[in-house]
């Protein structure tokens, strides 16, 4: 197996990677309804406020109105329809927390191969540090920075992708431990090619899947914080599902059933939405897992 | 005890110290040493509004964070530790001179109680559902119970406690009243109640406290059946499962006795891990419940820039999940021989 991963080009090797994702995702049926669900997510917050834009005036007779042929999941505290905010809701969620996962991966990949690599007093010292920063609350600190800091949604992404450096930093350092043993490895380390090389031509390409199934996970963590954040009014954002909750929430919906979708319908996609990325990550898992392909 | 284990204990309380002078020195540059930080803010308050003098102002600020202003940021941040180690954060802004450590001691219990009750009963259920699941793999219901597992793993806690309280408190169900009355899902208690040990009181506690607790027990328990449904099976044709099975013992016995015991070592210090972090997670329950715990208190704090409150709150609950996780790595140390004849840490 090994010959065989050498000899090819490491663009075919990319290439191949990607294409086993695919794969993967389209063999396993909880896989692909995780993928099924998302594509749709992806499709209704992208393309779906042509079709229903958000109500820009209120109605004042049709304030929280109950589901009907117009508004079919009814209307909000000051009469607009809760369905185009459904559509137009997700689409600052979903761009942030892939935001939030990019710039938490790329760190990942760099403290945890540089550290696996390097080895000696560096790599023990980062991953003390690591250790001790895993225990610090990262929900509350995150609360008690809004306290001190103006968050905004960008600044959030930031925020959030650097508080959650030190988990992905330990799995994806234990990951290359494993992968530094391998002679493909081993070759290129003797050949004296440069350490960034070694790890996004030699290593990274080996941990697509890996990557990929964390960076699922790390997109649900970010779609946490973020509706946990703005639901709890720390956030100033205008238009997504935690604010839907938050407002309906604050407008006491619980105590007028018949508009209760304003508060059930962001709830259940923010639910399902989150359902799609753990699925997709735990079959991404389950097929790029050494362990079950051996 | 091994001499080995003791350096493995130094280790570990080391580390505790380690991490928790972190987070208070963290905090101290936060609120210090920031531009415009909390307490230039609140001097400037107070001289613009209330028309005081710079060193009536900072004088009064002092007193608010226990800081002495006047001296240099060093010996301010020696009596700051100082302070922080005896648990003296000063007192609250919103209510002056009561001690935030009383603010804390009067609503930790609540959150200990809901969360500790949620955690245990998800993990007593949690734990045997799981080694059941791996141990019947065959059986119809398997499926059923990975399936719901893994499905309330993903959902986020607060939104589980939406929907219970949306189906306890909201929906009515066969031309009937809602299962509970709304009103028992907000606060800690009902208010005519006298607060005491009568049963009245007790009662109302109960009522109050039972849907946040089904929360933390819904969102915790898929966690403990995929746990030890992976663990289990890991046990399955160990040895002396095999030998159990060989003398013939009863299917129940040889789960219980001899799989279950091997299965929970890992399991038990995830116990004691989780336990702190869900004293974190409790922040938006509370708010949901309008319970009045500490993640309430702290996001109140929050809303209210009360600075004094918001760093002693969050360095308990850091100090809670510190200490949790030292107890978990102990308890691993104790139970795993392995362990205890290296002496040495779980990364080695």
């Amino acid at each position: 197996m090994h010959d065989a991963q050498m000899q090819l080009t490491k663009k075919s090797r990319f290439s191949r990677n990607l294409r086993k994702l695919g794969r993967a995702l389209s063999q396993d049926p909880v896989g692909t309804i995780g993928l099924l669900i998302l594509l749709a997510i992806i499709a209704m917050s992208t393309l779906g406020p042509l079709w229903f834009p958000l109500d820009e005036i209120s109605n004042p007779d049709l304030i929280l109105s109950a589901p009907s042929a117009e508004h079919f999941l009814g209307t909000d505290h000051l009469g607009r329809d809760i369905w185009a905010q459904v559509v137009s809701g997700g689409r600052e969620l979903l761009v942030l927390a892939f935001l939030t996962a990019s710039i938490a991966v790329v760190l990942g990949i760099f403290l945890g191969s540089f550290s696996a690599l390097i080895g000696g007093k560096f790599d023990e010292a980062l991953l003390f540090l690591a250790d001790v920063w895993l225990t610090i609350p990262r929900f509350p600190l995150l609360v008690v920075l809004s306290g001190f800091f103006r968050l905004s949604s960008v600044t959030l992404a930031i925020v959030l992708a650097i508080l959650s450096w030190a988990g992905l930093y330990r799995t994806i350092r234990a990951e290359v431990l494993s992968l530094k043993t391998r002679d493909f490895v081993e070759v290129s380390f003797m050949l004296d090619m440069s350490m960034l090389h070694i790890i996004f031509k030699e290593i990274m390409p080996n941990m697509m899947g890996f990557i990929a199934a964390n960076f699922t996970l790390l997109m649900r963590a970010a779609i946490y914080s973020q509706v946990g954040l703005v639901f709890l009014g720390l956030l100033p954002l205008d238009q997504n599902w935690g604010v839907m909750i938050n407002v309906a929430w604050n407008q006491g919906v619980i105590y007028n059933p018949s508009s209760i979708w304003f508060l059930l319908a962001p709830t259940i996609v923010i639910c399902l939405l989150i359902l799609s990325l753990v699925w997709i990550s735990r079959s991404l898992e389950e097929i790029f897992n050494p362990g079950l392909q051996k | 005890m091994k001499r080995e284990f003791v350096i493995f204990l130094i280790k570990k309380l080391a580390k505790v110290l380690f991490t928790v002078w972190v987070v208070t020195t963290l905090i101290f540059f936060l609120i210090r040493l920031m531009p415009s930080n909390p307490i230039q803010q609140y001097v400037q308050n107070l001289v613009v509004q209330y028309g005081m003098t710079y060193e009536e102002a900072s004088a009064r600020a002092s007193s608010l964070f226990s800081i002495d202003l006047d001296a240099n940021v060093f010996s301010q941040y020696i009596r700051y530790l100082q302070q922080a180690a005896r648990l003296d954060f000063g007192t609250s802004f919103l209510s002056p001179g009561v001690q935030v450590s009383e603010i804390i001691a009067a609503r930790l219990p609540w959150t200990l109680f809901t969360v500790g009750s949620g955690l245990l009963l998800s993990f007593i259920v949690g734990t045997v559902l799981g080694a059941i699941a791996a141990y019947r793999r065959e059986s119809w219901y398997e499926p059923i119970i990975s399936g719901v597992s893994s499905f309330l793993s993903a959902i986020p806690d607060f939104l589980i406690a939406i929907f219970l309280i949306l189906f306890f408190g909201v929906f009515t169900w066969g031309g009937r009243g809602s299962i509970i009355p709304i009103f028992q899902l907000r606060g800690n208690f009902s208010p005519g109640a006298t607060i005491g040990w009568n049963w009245e009181f007790i009662g109302s506690v109960l009522d109050h406290a039972m849907v946040p607790i089904l929360t933390y027990f819904f969102s915790q328990i898929g966690i403990w059946v995929l746990l030890m449904k992976g663990s289990t099976a890991g046990c399955l044709n160990a040895d002396y499962a095999t030998i159990a099975r060989a003398r013939g013992l009863r299917p129940g016995k040889i789960l219980g006795s001899y799989i279950g015991r091997n299965a929970m070592l890992p399991i038990v210090t995830e116990f004691a891990m989780r336990l702190g972090f869900i004293i974190g997670g409790s922040l938006i329950i509370e708010q949901l419940f309008v319970y009045q715990g500490i993640g309430l208190e702290l996001l109140k704090a929050t809303s209210n820039r009360d600075y004094p409150l918001m760093q002693g709150i969050f360095l308990i609950m850091t100090v809670a999940i510190v200490l949790s996780n030292l107890l978990a790595e102990i308890l691993y140390g104790v139970l795993d021989l392995r362990i205890r004849a290296k002496g040495g840490s779980r990364h080695a």
